[in-house]
């Protein structure tokens, strides 16, 4: 075999191995969902989601579990993301290139590698204790917002640095401010990754149990939680409660309840792509 | 070339004993000129000498830059530029730009024209509509989108959207436009349109463009400056320049003994 030939066989063995790869990971998915779906499907009806939990297992729901998690992902949101991109925008386009600057870089970076129990160490200590929000809704949310909160920062950083230079020296020779470039012309050009970066922030914050556990959500809620300082729980938590139960109708509550988050995070990372695929489709990149 | 005119016009950028430093590299030595309204100054020289530096002295573009350095004055209608009580963003608007490569945003037609109109706070739909299209008509490229105008700026060819860059510096009714080499990354046949284009403009504008291109200078301006190492060399009507320069180093540059 001459090297023309072995060089096209190297060629066609990788793209044989990428194959493979990409087969083996989504056969693994569908067999964790089809035994998922056989294990749960059967469990989801109307009173189930509907349903405060019970000691009962024919008789509990998610109800309090999933508006928990809905909670949690909005008020995550409302402060995570605003922060979040503020601080991308103010380290990449107005702070100096200093030694000071590429510490916090440094840091922050390292802050997305920080276990998430220990974030919830920290919110125990400043949320629910020192600020007296006790173990709510919103000492949840302010834990988790810290914890996502250097992902939105970095993935800001590297969107706004994407965007050519060009194009703020168009704006700034027509007389616009920096905010005014920032805003109008550079923010919505780096909003492909922005978004991205706000949906793995927010898709991992509706993961999260560890935290939340340390901040006192609670594992048996029978209440639908309806202001920011009530207690609550989420679903993963409530599935991690139901597993631990021996009784086998709450093995089939715990499938339905995994159903129900992969449910959430399709849909909401669906949403959020389509969000981004017609905000690209407006910037034209 | 309207030579005669440009001899009557008032002066309207005053250049005082230039010199330019970014850190320690000093990029242009001492240049002085005067630059008359409404005629087209072309600056050529080889590549280095400074001439793009000495553009963007007039809009304060070089403020950018980090370790940029001025001593001297930059006066248009014999207000100082570099004054303290000068808003740098009113500058911009009275001297608008081109860039070497066309740089539109990543937005429709429309929103590239009309952007600087509204940083200006201008938000009323009709007053937009006029001067989007003013603007387009005169940078002749109203006809070629005027079906299209919210279609995306990077759809059009390079040479329609350098027109549509020249109609959004346009748009805010700059007093003087700098070009910076605006046809050196197009085709001939889109060089021909700017050229042409430019002729139209300064019937209004006071034009000062950059090129590498000495045909370019000699075809479009009434007075050129031939800048090299930093230095003005020489600097008169484009005819004489062309044709009986007064410096050897002129002359040496025109006939392509260098550069």
């Amino acid at each position: 075999m001459n090297k023309v030939q072995f060089n096209r066989l190297k060629d066609h063995l990788f793209q044989y191995f990428g194959v493979a790869c990409t087969l083996f990971g989504i056969i693994l998915l569908a067999i964790f969902i089809g035994s998922i779906l056989k294990k749960g499907l059967a469990g989801i009806d109307f009173d189930f989601l509907s349903s405060l939990p019970s000691r009962k297992a024919e008789k509990a729901g998610i109800l309090t579990a999933w508006t928990g998690t809905l909670w949690i992902f909005g008020l995550t949101a409302l402060f995570s993301i605003p922060l979040g991109v503020a601080t991308g925008i103010y380290l990449q386009e107005y702070s100096k290139q200093n030694w000071f600057t590429s510490l916090l870089e440094i840091n922050i970076s390292n802050l997305a590698g920080v276990p998430s129990i220990i974030y919830g160490i920290l919110g125990l200590e400043i949320f629910v204790r020192t600020l007296h929000f006790g173990g709510s809704l919103l000492s949840g949310a302010l834990t988790l917002s810290l914890l996502v909160l250097p992902i939105i920062i970095v993935a800001t950083r590297e969107a706004l640095r994407a965007v050519p230079d060009t194009i703020r020296q168009a704006a700034y020779g027509l007389g616009a401010t920096q905010w005014q470039t920032t805003w109008h012309q550079v923010l919505p050009a780096a909003s492909g990754g922005v978004i991205t970066g706000i949906i793995l922030a927010l898709s991992r914050a509706i993961g999260e149990t560890a935290p939340l556990i340390v901040i006192g959500a609670l594992a048996y809620v029978p209440f639908v939680p309806k202001r920011p300082l009530d207690e609550f729980t989420v679903l993963p938590l409530q599935i991690f409660n139901w597993i631990s139960r021996p009784q086998h109708g709450f093995i089939v509550n715990a499938a339905a309840g995994i159903i129900i988050l992969l449910l959430i995070t399709f849909l909401l990372n669906g949403i959020a792509a389509f969000l981004r695929y017609r905000w690209q489709k407006k910037v034209n990149w | 070339m309207a030579d005669s005119k440009a001899s009557e016009n008032k002066a309207k950028i005053d250049i005082k004993n230039i010199n330019v430093f970014y850190g320690e590299k000093q990029v242009i030595k001492d240049i002085s000129l005067t630059i008359k309204e409404k005629i087209v100054t072309a600056f050529i020289g080889p590549s280095g000498c400074g001439k793009s530096s000495f553009l963007r002295l007039v809009n304060r573009m070089n403020d950018y830059i980090h370790n940029f350095r001025k001593e001297g004055d930059v006066l248009i209608d014999g207000k100082d530029i570099y004054a303290k009580e000068v808003k740098v963003e009113e500058l911009r608007q009275e001297v608008g730009m081109v860039f070497q490569k066309p740089n539109p945003f990543p937005k429709s037609i429309y929103e590239n024209v009309a952007f600087g109109l509204k940083i200006k706070g201008v938000t009323k739909r009709q007053i937009l509509d006029e001067a989007v299209e003013t603007s387009l008509r005169q940078a002749v490229l109203w006809e070629e989108v005027k079906e299209d105008l919210y279609k995306s700026a990077l759809e059009l060819s390079g040479g329609q959207q350098q027109r549509l860059c020249i109609a959004r510096a346009l748009a805010v009714e700059p007093s003087i436009l700098l070009m910076d080499e605006p046809a050196s990354a197009l085709d001939p046949i889109s060089t021909a349109k700017i050229e042409e284009l430019i002729f139209k403009l300064k019937e209004k504008y006071t034009i000062l463009i950059v090129t590498h291109n000495m045909h370019q200078a000699g075809r479009v301006s009434d007075r050129t400056a031939f800048l090299h190492l930093g230095k003005l060399v020489e600097y008169g009507k484009t005819k004489n320049i062309f044709t009986s320069p007064k410096q050897d180093l002129t002359e040496q540059y025109i006939t392509g003994r260098f550069g």
